[in-house]
């Protein structure tokens, strides 16, 4: 219950931030919603030297559209994605999936960036980032720098963001007209971390999908990206079989953890179901 | 309306007496943020007590370093079981004649066992001594099932039992065998059980769980060493038991001892024991003088305090071909853990688990129940279960459910065929439970109508016959009846303390009243209802009724709060008190009124002269006349005490239905709708009742579909967390529908039987029997709990109607 | 590690004090400032018991560190009635039965709070998934839903009157 003691820093900017991460090096750890880092150092499971706040930060909060882009500051907590107007009507998905994240006491204070950087593969916003094609937008002591999301989450808590770096912003294209979306998380109960969940943007043309990206939470150590199950579907009508054909394209690339949510083979089904339901889902929206 | 009917019916109102859904007085400080809870407790020089406990289940301590742990700014002590050693507290006796390491003594023998504690200026200071406390474990094979810990070869669990062949209980017939215990008439039960045309067996297993009160367990524990008195705050459902056991433990006089229960946030029996921190903090503070507060982590309650269940059972019934029930028969292996501290009566080392003949007429039954250690937290007794009833009843409705479906007879109509009938109350059942009352048949049908039962089944015909169904139905039926108000003390006792209750009341000059019982409260509102029940024997307003439970220097002895005994026997306790005092205010009120006692009729808060109305006194004329103006012979004052041993148990009874709709793609259950209609006889408090009603439904839901401690083979205890420990939101609660008759019991001075075991009791078996009707048709006849989505689905894929 | 000052409003009462950087809010406000309405149900940032408000949002104090807190605004149950007066939540809680043993109560309360600000005229679905952050053991939480539902219909009434 009781975490280590530790010395904090609130910096005003990011350059200030980064300096304190160059000089405590990997002694200090970066302090978002602070939502998956105190629970961890309360257990002791994590015990930095050194917290630096992020949320004195101007420069990382904000949601901005910047041409045919929204621009997110990784500070932006879940609540604020919500309640989002810019979201709402530019990138939808964003404004309704962070309903499924925790709660609403824990959506006030948890980020999109403390999800996206910590790597962990029970977190939503990755395989989110991976639906939308979005781009992280890095800032190091060297200068800054994009990686895309596809090329991001490298494995089991690790990202392509080094220790002396941080997560500025997310990047993300605004939907084009007739672009469906969905997040289907299957849960244990509200606040749970998914079974299986499955991201999925879409659009249909002539009846037939011609964009889709489906990505899959927590069954892999990372967010997953599901290439095949969008093979089967593009220039396809979505039938029962196409949809079947995506499921089982997507459980073939399914490597769960098993554990009290499930076992491998349950939860691979439910990626399975939880694919099929958001591409319905999705389809459906494509007004 | 006439004057003086409308007159009456305004001053009964005034009471806010029984009957009446008058609003509670305790909120008021709780809404506020004033409540008292043990950990808002501060006392000058308070120190701060946190545990070093063991991360393996079942290991030789080797050496245990506290030097780093000293060094720790802010630590005072660090104390181990040879501290304990010199005092003789290193182990203590438990609630069931077992002894209980207080700290480990060279040995660990489940996850998380107690092994040494530091006590530190700061809670803060006191965690960070825990983590630098260095301890060597030599690991030891680890027993987890208690089937495995019966074979020959099994690993020996209790060294510290070596050679004892008998326990507490009788006879031990293995070095990891507590118990075993028996009731009914074996033999009877065979015959029945070799000549029935029909018979059917099922093995029911009930798995642990945990109660998981909100506020954990804990305790400030101050010891004065210039009065040489210790006074413990402490999370208890029986202080008085604590007091006296704390005394026997410390040779403190008892009346030097005072044990303090106040604000408890939830007990669901997980309050009951007395835990090694308890101990640790009381020594600690009588070796320092001064005071020590513990309070424990989640994680820490999870897996160390009072478990529930853990019992493997075999059912068996016979019956007739058109489903007449001839006998019971059940074996039961119980899982105690490590240590017996199985908090039931002395005489009943498996509880009230021989009430699991339930509702029905069955002329021949026999139980038998093996008690053994395992590598796991000890406990058994906990969580709304009142004495294994939770276990008895969950047996016997999933064995009706079973052989209903056997005989492929509709499970309402079977429950109906075999119910005790209303006219042989009171009825003994075969396992010698003497039920005071009930009316099974008039609740049942008004479940029936009120949900239309004919309409769901046909609407499950419907739905079972639809090869395109993307969910299936199951309708679950619980017709339980089940024992609380333990007890009768020839019976009942609590290290040989008889069950009775308690309560003393006095009335004050001006007309208001104190009231002080052997109980004590956690949520149920005891500060409104027995104030209400003196308000209409006395006729006082319970606004102006003060009740004061949990301190031991001013309470008059009792038992507790568990098991849904307060009002069964405090409350019967509170009445005969108020009659006492009744009968003392009739002689006031003839000397006032110069007449003799027989010529006065009570008449709600008054005797007046029988035929002359206007010639009345009040109870609160009364009282002021108590203090100067009583008959020749009689004391001044108006008080009495009464200490209530009650004749009987009381078996409150329900009929509980729900409906469950279960997504074939994923195995989600939605629960539809659950309908639950309770017979607690009398009922003080509509509103209070309901209240309960709802949270031990919602419990039994949490149990039924979700919670589950598992081990993993090395005697982790997986899952010890709330993230994983399934407690419901608002959101995964299904809406309650609530419903009652009212069958009052015949022995109890106000008819009332007790309430809010039933919740829990009756909803869990109807959870299974509703998920295992789902499934009925492709003849699933048992399904394990939990009911979660992984478990739904492995049957769904078993059975082959996943999606 | 050194001692920081922080300074922050509680209850509307300005508060300068001295902190371990580690220190929780929850601590901070139960053993630094005597507010004990607050508790601790979980140490997994589960339960809820320990919710406040901050700067005009719900936050499980158990999950907060007292430096973070510098120059804001946290209301806790103690300042909710007015004067005396009990708040909206807090009648409706009384009025419906809203509670049992009290331990999740201030919790609840500040929750309801907030939530009936972000939505003043919810459905029921509303406050079970506005609510979901805090667990109650006693109360099944049926009657909390009606007890907010009441200081719903109680805070539009009073907006009504001072309109």
């Amino acid at each position: 219950m009781i975490p280590p003691s530790f010395d904090y820093h609130a910096p005003k900017t990011v350059g200030e931030a980064l300096g304190l991460l160059g000089s405590l090096g990997s002694d200090a750890k970066l302090l978002a919603g602070g939502h998956s880092l105190l629970p961890m150092m309360k257990l002791r499971f994590a015990q930095p030297a050194h917290l630096i706040d992020l949320n004195r930060i101007p420069e990382l909060r904000g949601i901005c559209e910047d041409g045919n882009d929204v621009v997110i500051g990784a500070m932006t907590s879940e609540n604020e994605l919500i309640a989002s107007p810019v979201l709402r009507a530019k990138v939808p998905l964003l404004a309704e999936a962070p309903k499924l994240i925790a709660d609403p006491q824990v959506r006030n204070r948890g980020t999109i960036g403390g999800d996206i950087a910590h790597g962990d593969p029970g977190n939503d916003h990755p395989a989110i980032s991976l639906a939308l094609d979005a781009t992280l937008h890095i800032e190091g002591r060297g200068g800054r720098r994009s990686v895309k999301a596809d090329d991001f989450y490298l494995g089991l808590y690790t990202t392509a963001l080094a220790e002396d770096e941080i997560l500025t912003a997310i990047r993300v294209p605004a939907f084009a007209q007739g672009t469906g979306w969905a997040y289907e998380k299957l849960k244990r109960k509200t606040g749970d971390w998914a079974t299986a969940g499955a991201a999925v943007v879409l659009r249909l043309n002539g009846g037939v999908v011609s964009h889709v990206r489906i990505a899959l939470t927590n069954v892999a150590p990372t967010a997953l990206r599901a290439h095949a199950a969008e093979k089967a579907l593009l220039g396809q009508a979505i039938t029962p079989a196409t949809l079947q054909a995506a499921a089982d394209a997507a459980m073939a690339v399914c490597d769960p953890a098993a554990d009290l949510r499930g076992n491998e083979e349950y939860k691979t089904a439910m990626a399975g179901q939880m694919v099929k339901r958001a591409i319905q889902a999705a389809a459906a929206r494509c007004a | 309306m006439n004057a003086p009917d409308k007159d009456a019916l305004d001053r009964m109102a005034a009471l806010q007496g029984m009957g009446d859904a008058r609003l509670r007085k305790e909120d008021a400080r709780f809404i506020q943020g004033k409540g008292n809870y043990v950990d808002d407790i501060k006392l000058p020089g308070m120190l701060h007590m946190d545990i070093v406990r063991s991360p393996v289940a079942h290991a030789r301590i080797k050496k245990i370093d506290k030097s780093e742990a000293l060094k720790v700014p802010g630590v005072i002590a660090v104390l181990t079981a040879d501290d304990l050693k010199p005092l003789k507290l290193h182990w203590m006796p438990t609630l069931a004649g077992d002894v209980a390491a207080v700290l480990a003594d060279e040995k660990v023998h489940f996850q998380m066992q107690e092994v040494a504690v530091v006590i530190a200026e700061d809670r803060y200071a006191a965690a960070d001594g825990v983590e630098a406390v260095q301890v060597e474990y030599e690991e030891l094979p680890v027993v987890l099932d208690p089937h495995e810990a019966l074979k020959p070869d099994a690993p020996v669990l209790r060294e510290d039992l070596a050679g004892k062949t008998t326990g507490a209980h009788g006879p031990r017939e293995h070095h990891n065998h507590i118990f075993t215990w028996d009731a009914g008439d074996k033999a009877a039960t065979d015959a029945a059980f070799a000549q029935a045309p029909v018979t059917v067996k099922e093995n029911i297993f009930y798995p642990r769980v945990h109660p998981c009160p909100l506020e954990t367990c804990g305790c400030v524990a101050s010891f004065d060493p210039v009065r040489g008195e210790l006074t413990t705050h402490i999370t208890s459902q029986a202080p008085h038991v604590v007091r006296t056991v704390v005394s026997l433990l410390s040779g403190i006089p008892e009346s030097k001892v005072r044990i303090i229960s106040p604000d408890i946030g939830g007990g669901f029996g997980n309050k009951v024991g007395i835990y090694p921190g308890y101990v640790c903090a009381i020594v600690s503070s009588i070796v320092l003088g001064r005071p020590v507060k513990w309070v424990e982590d989640r994680i820490e309650n999870i897996s160390s305090t009072a478990f529930a269940r853990d019992y493997h059972m075999e059912g068996e019934l016979a019956a007739t071909p058109d489903g007449r029930i001839l006998a019971l028969r059940t074996h039961v292996v119980a899982d105690h853990g490590a240590f017996d501290a199985c908090a039931d009566p002395t005489k009943f080392p498996a509880g009230l688990f021989h009430i699991c003949s339930g509702s029905y007429d069955i002329p021949a039954a026999y139980a038998q129940v093996k008690g053994v250690y395992t590598n796991k937290a000890p406990g058994g007794v906990a969580y709304r279960c009142s004495f294994r009833v939770t276990e008895a009843v969950y047996l016997i409705e999933r064995m009706v459910d079973v052989l209903a479906q056997k005989l492929g007879m509709d499970k309402a109509e079977i429950r109906a065929k075999n119910f005790v009938r209303k006219e042989q109350f009171p009825y003994k059942s075969a396992f010698g439970f003497e039920y005071d009352s009930g009316d099974y048949h008039t609740a049942l049908t008004k479940v029936l109508d009120a949900v239309d039962y004919k309409a769901l089944r046909a609407e499950q015909a419907a739905r079972r016959a639809d090869p395109n169904a993307t969910h299936l139905m199951g309708i679950g039926l619980v017709t339980f009846t089940e024992v609380v108000g333990a007890g009768p003390s020839k019976m009942c006792d609590i290290l040989g303390v008889g069950m009775f209750d308690s309560c003393e009341i006095r009335i004050h000059p001006t007309g208001s009243a104190i009231a002080r019982m052997g109980t004590i409260t956690q949520g149920q509102g005891h500060q409104t209802t027995y104030a209400q029940i003196i308000a209409t024997e006395l006729g006082i307003p319970s606004e102006v009724i003060q009740v004061e439970e949990g301190d031991t220097s001013t309470a008059p002895y009792g038992l507790g709060t568990y098991g849904s005994r307060s009002t069964p026997v405090a409350g019967a306790a509170i009445a005969l008190a108020a009659r006492k005092i009744h009968a003392k205010a009739r002689k006031i009120a003839a000397h006032l009124l110069e007449v003799g006692e027989a010529d006065l009729d009570w008449e709600i808060d008054r005797f007046h002269v029988k035929g002359d109305p206007a010639r009345h006194k009040t109870m609160k004329d009364i009282a002021w006349a108590s203090y100067n103006n009583v008959p020749a012979g009689l004391e001044m004052g108006l008080e009495a005490v009464h200490y209530y041993d009650p004749p009987n148990f009381t078996y409150p009874f329900g009929i509980y239905l729900a409906v469950v709709d279960i997504d074939r793609a994923t195995g989600e259950t939605k629960v539809r709708r659950f309908y639950a209609l309770d017979d607690c006889g009398t009922r003080i408090n509509p509103m209070i009742i309901e209240g309960q009603i709802h949270g031990g439904l919602t419990e039994g839901f949490a149990v039924a579909m979700g919670q589950q401690m598992p081990f993993d083979a090395q005697g982790n205890l997986l899952g010890n967390t709330l993230m994983d420990y399934f407690l419901p939101t608002f959101v995964e609660t299904p809406h309650w529908e609530t419903d009652h008759t009212v069958t009052p019991s015949p022995h109890h001075p106000i008819g009332a039987k007790g309430v809010a075991e039933s919740p829990h009791v009756g909803s869990i078996p109807t959870f299974t029997s509703a998920v295992v009707d789902a499934f009925a048709h492709v003849g699933v006849t048992q399904l394990t709990m939990p009911h979660s989505a992984f478990n739904v689905w492995k049957t769904l894929k078993a059975t082959g109607l996943a999606l | 590690m050194a001692k920081k000052i922080v300074s922050m409003k509680v209850n509307g009462k300005a508060v300068e004090e001295a902190v371990e950087p580690r220190t929780l809010l929850i601590h901070f406000l139960r053993e630094k400032l005597n507010l004990t309405g607050a508790h601790i149900g979980c140490e997994t940032s589960h339960c809820g018991a320990c919710t406040v408000d901050i700067d005009g949002a719900s936050v499980k104090a158990c999950t907060h560190l007292a430096v973070q807190c510098e120059g804001s605004q946290v209301l806790t149950v103690e300042g909710l009635a007015n004067a005396g007066v009990l708040h909206a939540v807090q009648e409706g809680f009384y009025k419906e039965h809203g509670l049992q043993c009290g331990f999740c109560t201030p919790g609840m309360l500040m929750r309801a709070y907030r939530f009936l600000q972000e939505n003043p005229n919810p459905t029921e679905a509303e406050i079970r998934a506005g609510m979901a952050g805090n667990l109650c053991r006693c109360t099944g939480y049926q009657n909390i839903v009606k007890a907010v539902q009441y200081a719903a219909a109680k805070l539009q009434q009073t907006a009504k009157e001072a309109a």
